[in-house]
């Protein structure tokens, strides 16, 4: 078959020295599937762009059907038939489905004027062809990802791609939604399509890809056909040695309730009611899972838990203590700790360095301070002691944070949250875009926690990574606690998906505490 | 009846709304331009002072009124490209950069007028020409709305027709849509091959344009000559206009008419019986309480909105 793509020896160099892509050389049949995998910073990324012409590289050739080309910039990408869906949609939210479709190859009308008519008239034929349905005349704003993604799909094939790259698509999808975007990309195959499908889900790759190509390092580990490969070959290419991934056993009878939470309501200052009559509690030595698609009240809830959200109806209790009207300092020393969700955003300073970060729920105990003057010497040991201990590769804790690889960033977060003795432990988003080296660490430091008798309450977006650590899961949807699962036993990412949905819920499930 | 209220009742008064509201519609529809494509340009007051100022020393100089108009044109174009410079290609923070610009106008201003007149009030002793009234015959038959909109100067005329073509250009050229498209996610724009700093541009200089002809309006119509700082903070209450109005042409278009019935307001009432400063405070004051009121009845809407649309969701 021909190569519809084929680079060879690239090298990318960024400004700062990082090397991010050295002797690439692949390949891409036309009418394939062809999956990109590899831990984050492994360099898919990188490639991707130069691909796309975001970035140039310094070195080497890139092919486009047989001849070599110079991808200027992403316009001259799309003019030669590659589209790309970026894992952050590019849609303007007020504008319609018809409106986003042909956005800057707009159908014209006595010359000057929009033709609205022939807009979604071909957003509707483009739509009928590929055998995806979106509403044209609706706005954007009003669409739930999985179609929204669609529409991204769409506004490629407008634009004559023949060969479609989608950067992790399914991070945001339900399963159900992924199950559909499948779909979608086996009928574009079918029709001649070209498809360059990055993931770091290995169960994906082996659904869907025919070929596979493995990243690790900023290199190619290898490129080969995805039949007879198994999930555990890849993910050996992809970090070198054998990765667990077996469930990870439970631990003992849990204990006592560590954390409680009783008729959690909250209403935003828009009206919206975002968290309706929570119910749930937290023993000692066990881990709690949260599944859910994003925004169906998780942030607030993390937010109410931790003291980062007012205005809340109902009762939270950490260690049989109300912690109402705390703040969320006095709450911390009441033995919480917080990982939180966005760690650029709440988890550090990046602009400071690993020691500051290190200390920065703690620089006021008297070991780390007199007379209000900071202990530095006191301060480095203890950083060198909890790099060391969590495995942070950093050069010295003088490091600045931000310049660190965000498998790296977070577990710095990890290790001064799991650090400061805490009794309840609220983890969201653990490994959110980390590598596997790194996200096996955490849930092995999150095991240990629990088995030292730690409430852990378990917030992801990642099903596997819910069901993997989880004790028992509960699923929210749009606000509420619609199933509550006692064990994880033989529970399947597709068991929670009705729920995830609300397509399904568990009459009193809201109510549910566990006898 | 009260000969205040007899006045307000007037066709007269109905007449000083609009021309009142002209000053302060061009701007707003030059700052809703901006703001829609995420640039908001609050630097109206001093892209209307440079117009107004070079209208009138170019009118007097060359008695063409046809070139105070393109110089006028000119000059709001020019500061808003310096905005536009700064802010798209230096990178600049907008707000400070129209804040510079509009103390740069005012300082810079003076400064020409009294090297040019010797004066740094205004420009009284300079013979200025002004923008024509239209007579329209057929607006005149009509009565009572009659004395109200017929015999306006030509730039008042402009302004409202600015509102439909506002309306045009945003809802119906690929221009407003890309302009649309950039306010609301750049990188949308960007993905699809849109220069985004190209759709800012042209923007900003929307804006410098409407700006300028408010500011010509001010010296060449509204009255006859340029005085310091004569814009009295017109470009930040076109500011507040466009949000009221959403950024939406028949929106920008009430909020400036409201604005311009407060002012004719305070012009009327000025000759009773109560201090002047107060009075000179109204618009101002209007202006806040306006802004406060539209924002809590925003949010109770809002909250009713998700109300209506959470109940039948909630039973499902």
């Amino acid at each position: 078959m021909q190569n519809i793509l084929e680079v060879k020896d690239l090298l990318k160099v960024y400004p700062d020295g990082t090397i991010a892509n050295r002797e690439i050389s692949v390949a891409v049949e036309e009418n394939t599937i062809h999956a990109v995998v590899g831990e984050n910073g492994a360099g898919k990324s990188t490639l991707m762009k130069m691909i796309f012409g975001i970035e140039q590289p310094q070195e080497g050739r890139i092919f486009y059907r047989g001849t070599e080309t110079e991808i200027r910039n992403p316009h001259h990408a799309i003019s030669l038939g590659i589209g790309m869906v970026h894992q952050h949609l590019m849609l303007a939210p007020d504008l319609s489905v018809a409106e986003n479709m042909v956005l800057g190859v707009e159908p014209l009308r006595r010359t000057l004027f929009l033709d609205s008519d022939r807009m979604v008239r071909v957003t509707e034929q483009i739509s009928t062809e590929n055998g995806l349905a979106v509403p044209a005349r609706k706005k954007i704003r009003d669409l739930p990802i999985g179609v929204k993604q669609r529409v991204e799909i769409l506004k490629a094939l407008f634009r004559n791609a023949e060969l479609l790259i989608l950067d992790e698509p399914t991070a945001v999808l339900t399963p159900q939604e992924t199950e559909q975007l499948f779909k979608t990309l086996f009928y574009l195959k079918e029709n001649g399509k070209t498809i360059l499908f990055i993931s770091h889900k290995l169960r994906e790759v082996k659904q869907i890809a025919d070929r596979v190509t493995v990243m690790r390092d900023s290199r190619i580990v290898t490129t080969c056909d995805a039949e007879g490969l198994t999930e555990d070959d890849i993910a050996y290419l992809m970090v070198g040695r054998e990765i667990s991934h077996d469930r990870i056993p439970t631990g003992d009878a849990p204990g006592e309730v560590k954390l409680s939470v009783r008729d959690l309501s909250y209403v935003d200052d828009d009206g919206l009611p975002l968290l309706k009559q929570i119910n749930f509690d937290v023993r000692a030595g066990e881990i709690l899972g949260l599944a859910g698609v994003e925004g169906n009240g998780q942030t607030p809830l993390i937010n109410a838990l931790t003291g980062l959200l007012s205005g809340t109806k109902g009762e939270i209790k950490v260690t049989g203590e109300s912690i109402a009207a705390m703040s969320p300092r006095t709450i911390r020393e009441r033995g919480l700790s917080h990982v939180p969700e966005d760690r650029m955003e709440n988890g550090v300073a990046d602009v400071a360095t690993l020691e500051e970060n290190f200390i920065v729920d703690r620089y006021f105990k008297p070991r780390f301070s007199r007379w209000g003057r900071l202990l530095w010497r006191i301060i480095s040991e203890h950083s060198r002691d909890l790099i060391k201990r969590f495995n942070v590769l950093a050069r010295s804790s003088k490091t600045v944070v931000g310049s660190l690889s965000g498998g790296n960033i977070q577990k710095v977060v990890v290790a001064r949250e799991l650090s400061s003795d805490p009794t309840v432990i609220i983890a969201a988003q653990p490994t959110r875009g980390i590598d596997i080296g790194s996200e096996e660490l955490v849930h092995n430091l999150l095991k240990e926690a629990r088995d030292e008798g730690k409430a852990i309450f378990l917030v992801s977006a990642d099903l596997d990574e819910v069901l993997k650590l989880s004790t028992r899961v509960i699923v929210i949807y749009d606000g509420e606690i619609v199933k509550h699962f006692e064990t994880t036993d033989g529970v399947t990412g597709p068991d929670l998906g009705p729920y995830m949905l609300g397509v399904k819920r568990e009459e009193g499930a809201g109510g549910t505490i566990r006898p | 009846m009260n000969p205040l209220l007899e006045s307000i009742f007037s066709p007269e008064f109905g007449y000083a709304i609009l021309r009142v509201m002209t000053p302060l519609l061009f701007p707003a529809i030059g700052v809703a331009f901006s703001e829609l494509a995420g640039t908001i340009n609050i630097a109206l007051e001093g892209v209307m002072l440079m117009s107004a100022f070079t209208g009138v020393i170019v009118s007097t100089y060359t008695g063409s009124l046809w070139l105070a108009l393109v110089c006028g044109i000119a000059a709001g174009l020019l500061m808003a490209s310096i905005l536009a410079y700064f802010h798209l290609r230096l990178k600049a923070n907008i707000i400070l950069g129209a804040v510079a610009l509009n103390m740069f106008a005012s300082g810079m201003t003076i400064f020409l007028l009294f090297i040019i007149t010797g004066d740094k009030g205004s420009t009284s002793s300079l013979a200025s020409l002004v923008f024509p009234e239209l007579e329209i015959p057929l607006l005149t038959s009509i009565p009572i709305l009659g004395p109200i909109i017929s015999g306006h100067n030509v730039l008042t005329y402009a302004a409202i027709l600015s509102v439909a073509f506002f309306y045009v250009v945003i809802f119906r050229t690929p221009l407003g849509l890309r302009i649309r498209a950039v306010g609301q996610n750049p990188h949308a724009a960007e993905s699809v091959g849109i220069n985004v700093n190209r759709i800012r541009w042209y923007a900003l200089l929307l804006s410098g344009f409407f700006g300028a002809l408010g500011g010509l309006y001010l010296s060449m119509g509204y009255v006859s000559w340029f005085s310091r700082d004569m814009t009295a903070g017109r470009g930040f209450i076109a500011v507040a206009a466009a949000t009221l109005g959403g950024n939406l042409p028949l929106g920008t278009f009430l909020a400036s008419l409201f604005f311009g019935f407060v002012n004719s307001i305070a012009i009327y009432i000025a000759a009773i019986n109560i201090p002047s400063e107060l009075i000179q405070l109204i618009p101002y004051a209007v202006t806040i309480i306006a802004l406060a009121v539209y924002s809590v009845r925003a949010a109770r809407r809002k909250r009713k909105r998700v109300d209506a649309e959470s109940a039948p969701e909630g039973s499902a």
